[in-house]
């Protein structure tokens, strides 16, 4: 019952951890890079989600002057909040960005986005240079 | 002195700015000199600042856009800060005076101002972390200095530095949001994001019991956040591989300077938001305490496996993160001053051993393995001199930086009842752990003398002309920080009283 009372008070934040550790479990077991650069948006999101649910107030509006009698709202929300995520969109619009840019390159260079197959590849590669070290003139 | 008031922003400006501009040079000589004489200016505007702040034993912080206290966005200056970023230009001047020979070559012709520009960036955002008074602008740093890592991580563009950089960003992705996810915690509890009027909120939220839960699970996700980036422990894995494949100047920036930002971070989240005592209740410190030993032992026996000499010097690093985590674990000012001092010799030394490394594997047929490293150190003897003063610094030997600080952790460790034992049995052991890595190497680099001999000796002349390189100052200030380490330690002890 008191699990159920939060959810329901507290329905945006309960999502928001739900789809944090979507993100989360997306993040770090997949191997794909493309379904890894979806789940750290949706990790990022989901933190952004409950920072704007905590700075909620029931029956708040934007806190904008009215253009015409330049009176505030009387229930406004929290605008800190909304103006942090803002900037943390930006932040995380260009990680995105720059995940990606670094996926093509990987891309290009194994022909796969399968980060455990690309480490393996890594790998390889270091062996046979390895071999080609001991085994050459020395 | 009003304009010295400005040195925290125009140091964070300067190099932002010129990170922007050397996108419209393609020479990358004149990159280089640029970036130069940007971070000769802010060391020379941080050392007076630190000059003017300890004598003033005085600290002060900079509103941004005069918006007053609760709400805007501030920068705080006092001596230990103000000494960070005199050590962060420092190192990265000279690892600078140093790229010219050889790291600059690796990197293509066309590539050369980015990577330059890239690093000017991470200056900006390294001084930001060390100067910033206010935890979200803490979190959009530390993604900027991700960006900037990973970059300068796959500047090489060969496969193993791609794979390596993504491993990269992907733990330090997760890193920064669980970060994000504390500062939010602990906003909606308290309603702030500066540190002052945080430190208020929360000593009155302790003393009243409320949300103590929230207050315990926010600080450990901000500890988790940075002790992931800052590579401590658990999260090593992930160093060898991206300092490993870097260009020396690279791995010599990120080793030696980033890791620390973020644990310097972690000590202004301790000290001035959560106040030690607090902390020490929630027992976090404890936990750090614990983490720190284990790297100290851990990073020691990785490194003692690695044939391979960037990779044994990656996972050193992560042994010497676990010393700057004792300190700050034991909960005193004393072992705040002594993790602050092993920052301090850890950046000289470190970059020293990683640019001598690299300067060593370029004479040797661009192998970084031991058995092709063999004589090295004949070839580039200035090289060999430097990376086998670095590692007796390490190991701790006196006259040396890094002993100064090992014997500053010892001396606080007294104090701190069932701490103690633990603290000095490990430091015991992972000083023989240190000397057991880097004997192998050392005796590699200066083995075969003779058939070196034969072919070709060192001239005085070619000595002489490689004595003005960037090594030699590092040399210097390595043993004048051995020496004369009680200046340092004044400003530290004041800046930390101070924090």
């Amino acid at each position: 019952m008191a699990l159920w009372a939060i959810i329901s008070t507290h329905g945006y934040e309960c999502a928001a951890i739900a789809l944090c550790a979507m993100g989360l479990l997306n993040l770090t077991l997949h191997g794909n890079l493309i379904r890894k650069c979806l789940g750290a948006n949706l990790f990022s999101t989901a933190v952004f989600l409950f920072f704007g649910a905590r700075g909620y107030r029931t029956g708040g509006e934007a806190a904008i002057l009215d253009p015409e009698t330049l009176t505030a709202p009387e229930v406004a929300v929290n605008v800190v909040p909304t103006s942090l995520i803002l900037t943390g969109i930006v932040v995380s619009v260009s990680i995105t960005a720059f995940f990606l840019a670094l996926t093509i390159r990987i891309y290009e260079r194994y022909g796969t986005v399968d980060l455990d197959e690309v480490l393996l590849r890594v790998a390889q590669e270091q062996a046979e240079l390895e071999q080609e070290e001991t085994g050459g003139p020395s | 002195m009003d304009i010295l008031r400005c040195v925290p922003l125009l140091s964070i400006f300067l190099p932002m700015l010129s990170g922007f501009l050397l996108l419209l040079i393609s020479d990358g000589k004149l990159a280089l000199r640029a970036t130069a004489v940007i971070t000769a200016a802010v060391a020379g505007m941080s050392v007076a600042l630190t000059a003017y702040l300890t004598s003033r034993a005085e600290s002060f912080t900079f509103v941004m856009g005069s918006f007053p206290a609760p709400w805007g966005n501030e920068l705080r200056a006092g001596p230990a800060e103000a000494l960070f970023a005199t050590v962060y230009s420092v190192v990265l001047l000279l690892l600078l005076k140093d790229s010219s020979s050889h790291s600059l070559k690796e990197i293509s012709a066309h590539r050369q101002s980015l990577y330059l520009a890239v690093l000017n960036l991470l200056l900006g955002s390294m001084l930001a972390l060390i100067y910033t008074n206010d935890l979200f602008s803490a979190y959009v740093f530390l993604e900027v200095s991700t960006i900037a890592a990973c970059s300068i991580v796959m500047v090489k563009d060969k496969g193993e530095s791609l794979a390596e950089s993504m491993r990269y960003l992907l733990l330090y992705m997760i890193g920064s949001t669980f970060f994000l996810l504390g500062v939010v915690l602990l906003y909606s509890v308290t309603g702030h994001l500066l540190m002052e009027p945080l430190q208020q909120a929360i000593a009155q939220l302790v003393q009243t019991g409320q949300y103590s839960i929230c207050l315990s699970v926010s600080l450990l996700l901000m500890t988790v956040g940075l002790a992931i980036k800052s590579a401590v422990f658990p999260f090593h894995t992930v160093l060898p591989g991206a300092h490993g494949s870097a260009v020396a100047t690279s791995s010599a920036v990120l080793s030696g300077l980033l890791l620390e930002s973020y644990v310097i971070v972690l000590m202004k989240i301790l000290l001035r938001v959560y106040t030690l005592p607090v902390a020490q209740s929630l027992h976090i410190l404890d936990a750090l305490l614990i983490l720190g030993l284990m790297a100290m032992v851990a990073g020691s026996l990785s490194a003692m496996k690695q044939r391979n000499i960037k990779r044994m010097l990656a996972y050193s690093s992560a042994a010497q993160i676990g010393y700057i985590y004792v300190g700050i674990g034991l909960g005193s000012q004393a072992g705040m001053v002594a993790a602050s001092f092993h920052i301090i010799a850890h950046a000289f030394t470190k970059s020293m051993l990683f640019i001598c490394a690299g300067e060593l594997i370029a004479h040797s047929g661009g192998s970084s393995r031991f058995a092709q490293l063999r004589g090295a150190a004949w070839r580039a003897p200035l090289a060999g001199i430097g990376f086998t003063m670095g590692g007796i610094s390490l190991v701790g030997v006196p006259l040396l930086a890094c002993f100064v600080s090992k014997l500053y952790l010892a001396k606080s460790a007294f104090d701190g009842s069932w701490r103690t034992v633990f603290v000095l049995v490990a430091l015991g052991i992972s000083m023989i752990l240190n000397a057991m890595y880097f004997i192998p190497a050392v005796s590699a680099i200066w083995s075969g003398r003779k058939e070196f001999e034969e072919n070709r000796r060192p001239s005085a002349e070619n000595l002489l002309r490689n004595a003005v390189h960037g090594i030699t100052w590092q040399m210097v200030a390595n043993i004048a920080l051995g020496v004369g380490f009680a200046p340092v330690v004044e400003v530290l002890v004041l800046g930390i009283a101070l924090l």
